[in-house]
């Protein structure tokens, strides 16, 4: 099994983190990893973008340019990242913002309410978790205990109190991910 | 038990510094390496082990804390950044004149002048030529992998007092900033100073003791009768090197018709191409220096006999593969694919390359 | 179309600067002491006759804003740019534009010297505590016990050393005329800012050594505050350390 998985969105949005979370999910369970961001000015911008690869066997490249799944937070991304979807991939997006929906016929199509459902739990910090739990919902490609566990090891031990409202979010994603388009 | 971690490539080399009991760390910020010195302070080594830790005025400055750091017989090292590490130039000649063990850290960026931050492998010529003035080499040891970048500082630190030389580990942007999981091998203790002194006290500025002359670190000499016989001993002593400290890997080459010859990231990314190519049904193989010098000469030469062609793939507009044609001297074909100015190749555009010039 | 008419025209962007917009994080200082520096030259009339000297750091792009003749330092040696570009148009104004890690630190021996030699040179000097291009990593002049990601505890002056006060220090050279300290995050401060600036212009090409401006401003993403907070923090903390006010005058200390 290999994953390979860009996430995007504004800087602020917890993209970098919600890929550091799935990637140290990918440990937990004994795969290898690697987590590439784009960094410098490209930031200053105000788009983060990280690349993510979850593999059995050793990881290549670690830099690639097209993807397995997309997961795209705001329209500038996903003006650059909708067409690097591998015929057949997953695209998740957040519709919060987004003016140009996606169009490709060849790929599966969900959305998630991030934003809005993050609102709803008084927690606008959580809004990545309940995305990634989208994610996970559609491509289990790692365990829920080892999310948690994941969580465990990228969060500084003063948020650990933290982890159960992360669970709650994580959970909700899974509930509300919604179907757009299925091959 | 093995201790897993999730780690930038330049967090993974600041913690292998601490873990191989370095007595000091001196560096200045620079993107995309300023990790190195962030984690370092936010870890306070001095604590842990009593490792010695200073941000310092500049990049001059880090390189001749350096070359005090090393007089002593301490192990000691500094990273920074392609424009950062040009500074340092003339404190590195220094350190090889005077025969310094100690270790620099590279994380390249795009170039030549400020250029900009994104990865790039254009300071191969820098590292591997000298750099600074003078007829001298650093051994220079490149990573591709997180694993490697903690990998690689313990083992640029045993070549370096193994030989009483500088010894650089040459990353670029990609690996520094990229985390992957590494498996962090045990802390070693720091020297005590008595061990220091019964290794270095030799040569090193210990203190002078009643029974033994006074230990004098330098890199003049104005007799050049003495300056010169100075020159062959180096040379000889590179010589061993190149015998002895060679290291590469290779990937699918035995029954390769075609290798693609590639270092750091740019290996990275042609194993992917290397993938794709044999999905196409072409036997195409990946040849990954690892230490750049000593440079895996013999290897390369012998590809003139058993290959038939070879592709180079760098970030950079084409230094390593002066190297490899030399070796090949001729026998097969030698062709580039490079990106530079921190722009980074894919696999496919190197598989296009590859296609373009063999098949 | 005319849609403002020129009686009713109370301010208007000065066209020594470029139309680019700048690429500073909102509520940043350098965009206040970038434009006033270019009125003051419109005002003097010396676009034509002004070169200036980009230093490494966030102003690194300040030749993109600056709509004037300018060289891209390497970090730390605008000065030593600037005296050659005096030294060889001795009729042209010559200024540099600095950070303080780029002046005060990897700089200082540039710094030095060519306050020392009284190069009739301008150098305007921005003061924020910390490196802001490379991501909030300590400067030479980060406060005590100020936080930044090479002072994740703060600034240990035991082991860190003492907050710099170049300013002071070059002050004291005979080839230093004038020295003032400013900011500009408020409109009165403006106003006192541009008046030093100009003068600093008027007294360097009339030969009378070189002229420095510090700006103590503010780093609101390196001190991971809101802009408003962080210029209340910096009332409350450098200004205490680093207070305004002239410095030098006329060749004199002023006491
Ligand atoms: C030789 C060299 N070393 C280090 C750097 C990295 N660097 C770029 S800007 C900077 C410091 C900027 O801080 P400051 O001068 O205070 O300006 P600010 O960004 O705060 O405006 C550093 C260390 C570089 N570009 N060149
Ligand atoms: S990082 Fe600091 S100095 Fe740089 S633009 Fe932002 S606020 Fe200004």
């Amino acid at each position: 099994m290999t994953e390979e998985i860009i996430i995007a969105g504004f800087g602020g949005q917890g993209v970098l983190s919600m890929g550091k979370i799935l990637a140290y999910s990918g440990i937990m369970q004994d795969q290898e990893v690697s987590w590439m961001p784009a960094y410098g000015p490209e930031m200053r911008g105000g788009t983060a973008n990280v690349t993510v690869i979850i593999s059995d066997d050793r990881i290549n490249s670690p830099v690639l340019n097209s993807y397995d799944t997309a997961i795209i937070l705001n329209q500038q991304s996903m003006d650059k990242f909708e067409k690097t979807v591998k015929p057949g991939g997953l695209l998740l997006y957040d519709p919060n913002g987004i003016s140009k929906h996606p169009s490709r016929k060849d790929i599966n199509i969900y959305q998630i309410e991030g934003a809005a459902e993050a609102a709803r739990l008084k927690s606008g910090k959580t809004f990545n978790m309940v995305v990634l739990g989208a994610f996970l919902k559609l491509k289990p490609i790692v365990e829920f205990d080892n999310v948690i566990k994941g969580l465990k090891k990228s969060l500084p031990e003063r948020y650990h109190h933290l982890i159960p409202m992360n669970e709650t979010a994580i959970k909700s994603g899974m509930k509300i991910v919604k179907e757009i388009q299925k091959l | 038990m093995k201790e897993l971690r999730l780690m930038k490539g330049n967090e993974a080399m600041a913690e292998a510094a601490i873990r191989c009991g370095a007595d000091g760390y001196f560096g200045y910020p620079i993107t995309p390496q300023s990790e190195v010195l962030e984690y370092l302070m936010a870890e306070q080594p001095w604590k842990r082990t009593g490792m010695v830790v200073l941000q310092a005025e500049s990049e001059v400055a880090s390189i001749n804390m350096l070359y005090g750091g090393a007089s002593t017989g301490k192990k000691v090292l500094t990273s920074s950044s392609s424009p950062g590490i040009s500074l340092m130039q003339e404190g590195i000649s220094y350190l090889a004149g005077a025969e310094l063990p100690c270790v620099v850290i590279n994380v390249v960026r795009g170039g030549p002048g400020l250029g900009d931050i994104q990865p790039s492998q254009s300071d191969y010529f820098q590292a591997t030529k000298g750099g600074g003035h003078g007829d001298y080499h650093l051994y220079v040891i490149a990573p591709s992998s997180v694993q490697e970048s903690s990998d690689f500082v313990k083992k640029a630190f045993e070549v370096a007092f193994k030989y009483r030389i500088p010894a650089m580990v040459l990353s670029d942007g990609a690996i520094g900033q990229m985390m992957e999981k590494v498996e962090l091998f045990e802390q070693m203790p720091r020297r005590t100073d008595e061990e220091v002194i019964a290794e270095c006290g030799s040569w090193a500025t210990t203190g002078k003791t009643p029974d033994r002359e006074h230990n004098v670190i330098t890199s003049l000499d104005l007799i050049p009768e003495r300056l010169e016989e100075h020159n062959h001993k180096l040379q000889a002593k590179y010589k061993e090197i190149e015998e002895n400290e060679v290291i590469y890997e290779e990937i699918l080459c035995d029954d390769a018709d075609y290798v693609i010859v590639a270092y750091g990231t740019s290996a990275r990314i042609s194993q992917k191409t290397v993938q794709l190519a044999r999905e196409k049904g072409y036997k195409l193989g990946l040849m990954r220096p690892i230490t750049l010098w000593p440079f895996p000469k013999a290897k390369i030469a012998e590809y003139g006999e058993t290959k038939k062609g070879i592709l180079v793939v760098e970030m950079s507009e084409g230094q390593m593969v002066e190297d490899v044609r030399l070796n090949i001297n001729g026998k097969i074909p030698v062709e580039f694919y490079g990106r530079s100015g921190g722009m980074i190749p894919t696999p496919d555009e190197v598989l296009t390359a590859f296609e373009k010039h063999f098949m | 179309m005319e849609i403002i008419k020129s009686e009713n025209l109370v301010y208007k962007k000065t066209s020594a600067m470029t139309d680019k917009e700048l690429s500073y994080c909102p509520g940043c200082g350098h965009g206040t002491a970038h434009r006033i520096t270019m009125e003051v030259l419109e005002e003097m009339g010396a676009i034509q006759d002004t070169i200036g000297v980009a230093p490494v750091g966030c102003s690194v792009l300040a030749y993109e804003f600056m709509n004037i003749d300018m060289q891209e330092a390497a970090h730390g040696r605008a000065p030593a740019l600037a005296t050659a570009i005096k030294r060889l148009w001795p009729s042209k104004y010559v200024f540099t534009y600095q950070g303080d890690g780029d002046l005060a630190a990897i700089g200082t021996a540039e710094t030095i010297h060519a306050c020392n030699r009284g190069e009739n040179i301008v150098i305007i000097f921005i003061n924020n505590g910390i490196y802001g291009m490379t991501g909030g990593q300590m400067a030479p002049t980060t406060l005590p016990n100020m936080k930044s990601s090479t002072s994740p505890y703060g600034r240990d002056e035991a082991m860190m050393g003492h907050p710099l006060k170049i300013t002071e220090l070059i002050a004291n050279l005979p080839g230093v005329h004038f020295v003032t300290r400013q900011a500009v995050h408020k409109p009165g401060h403006v106003r006192k800012a541009k008046k030093a600036i100009k003068k600093a212009f008027e007294q360097s090409y009339a030969k009378k050594g070189l002229c420095f401006v510090e700006i103590v401003s503010n780093c609101n993403s390196g001190w991971k505050m809101t802009p408003n907070d962080a210029n209340q923090w910096m009332e409350d903390n450098m200004f205490p350390y680093y207070p305004l006010g002239d410095i030098k005058v006329d060749g004199q200390l002023v006491k």
